[in-house]
């Protein structure tokens, strides 16, 4: 058993914890990844380039989001918003660790968080909650995921350029598909209903308005944050 | 292997290094900000709607867009997770469904 006042340490011990520990997210983001290299496939990028991306880049959503609105030469503006607006969930979650990361300094806590996504994440607090004091355990499910999720988006790239699918093909659709699955996962309950509500509303009129331009997303996103933000806040200041 | 496997294209690698910077401004960034300043409880409150009134904006117009096979794809893939919550299989189930509505039209 783990002392809660024991000091936070960073060993190969718990790194190896980690990378086992995360093995059971690897079905999860198998399919990802293969829908990844498909759609980077179906948008003109080389084997080289997909994993590339996939190895600088090393989020998944994003770059889904990014590929589906790739263009040649890609709008840099657009597809670097893209990665910002759909990663910021990631710029909430580093701080939710930092009773171990803030023990440390250097490579250990930047490597750590460039490996960070939400699998590894989410097992780290876990185990953090329960008293577990290796912080390596982050950085140890991240190179899991890291590995296979390269490894994965380049065996989706082979899988697209050996069946020669046309544009329009029904199998681009695993890349919308992938995305209904996790909103399926990310609805919370009722009080989601308004907040989604309204960016819906608003990223149909946006995407009417502004026909082939990317600004539906950021619009409907930021009116229904706000919406269900303010909401809980003026809530909580009733209460 | 062909060769144009590995081309690269100037324009694709200026994307990908911005997107990756983009990234791990988040990433790196949001830890680094968040031991500098504590955002007020409204911020918060509002950014923890971010990850799903996204999502939703980005896949309501892309299946009114893509008309009926992305529409028939995500009925299929929603009931699927609901019921299963594996989300290869969900994905599957979309694509099976979207891919007999190619089939059929």
């Amino acid at each position: 058993m783990e002392n809660r006042n024991s000091p936070v340490v960073f060993t190969r011990a718990g790194f190896w914890r980690g990378a086992k520990q995360s093995l059971p997210a690897v079905i999860g983001i198998t399919p990802f990844g293969l829908v990844a290299g498909i759609t980077g496939q179906g948008a003109g990028l080389s084997l080289g380039e997909i994993t590339l991306m996939s190895a600088t880049v090393y989020a998944g959503a994003s770059q889904l989001v990014a590929l589906s609105i790739w263009s040649h030469p890609p709008h840099l503006l657009a597809v670097t918003f893209a990665a910002f607006v759909v990663n910021l969930r990631l710029a909430l979650m580093g701080p939710v660790l930092s009773p171990w990361l803030d023990k440390f300094r250097g490579w250990r806590v930047w490597l750590s968080l460039f490996l960070m996504v939400d699998h590894n994440w989410a097992f780290s607090v876990r185990e953090m909650n329960a008293g577990y004091r290796d912080a390596a355990y982050l950085l140890g499910g991240g190179t899991t995921l890291y590995t296979v999720w390269v490894i994965t988006t380049a065996a989706g790239h082979l899988m697209g350029s050996a069946l020669h699918l046309p544009p329009g093909h029904p199998l681009f659709f695993a890349a919308l598909a992938a995305f209904v699955a996790v909103l399926a996962q990310m609805w919370r309950g009722l009080g989601d209903l308004l907040p989604w509500a309204v960016a819906i509303v608003v990223a149909v009129l946006v995407a009417q308005i502004l026909p082939g331009t990317f600004w539906y997303i950021v619009a409907g996103a930021i009116a229904g944050s706000i919406t269900g933000g303010v909401r809980d806040h003026r809530r909580r200041l009733r209460a | 292997m062909s060769a144009d496997f590995w081309h690269f294209d100037p324009w694709n690698l200026a994307a990908f290094a911005l997107m990756a910077i983009a990234t791990y401004a988040c990433r790196g960034g949001g830890y680094w900000l968040f031991r500098q300043i504590s955002p007020s409880p409204l911020v918060r409150a509002i950014l923890a709607y971010i990850p799903g009134t996204l999502f939703v904006s980005f896949v309501v117009p892309a299946v009114i867009k893509g008309g009926l096979q992305p529409a028939v794809g995500t009925v299929a893939t929603l009931l699927v997770m609901i019921y299963s919550r594996n989300l290869g299989l969900a994905i599957i189930a979309g694509v099976a469904a979207a891919w007999g509505v190619w089939a059929l039209g």
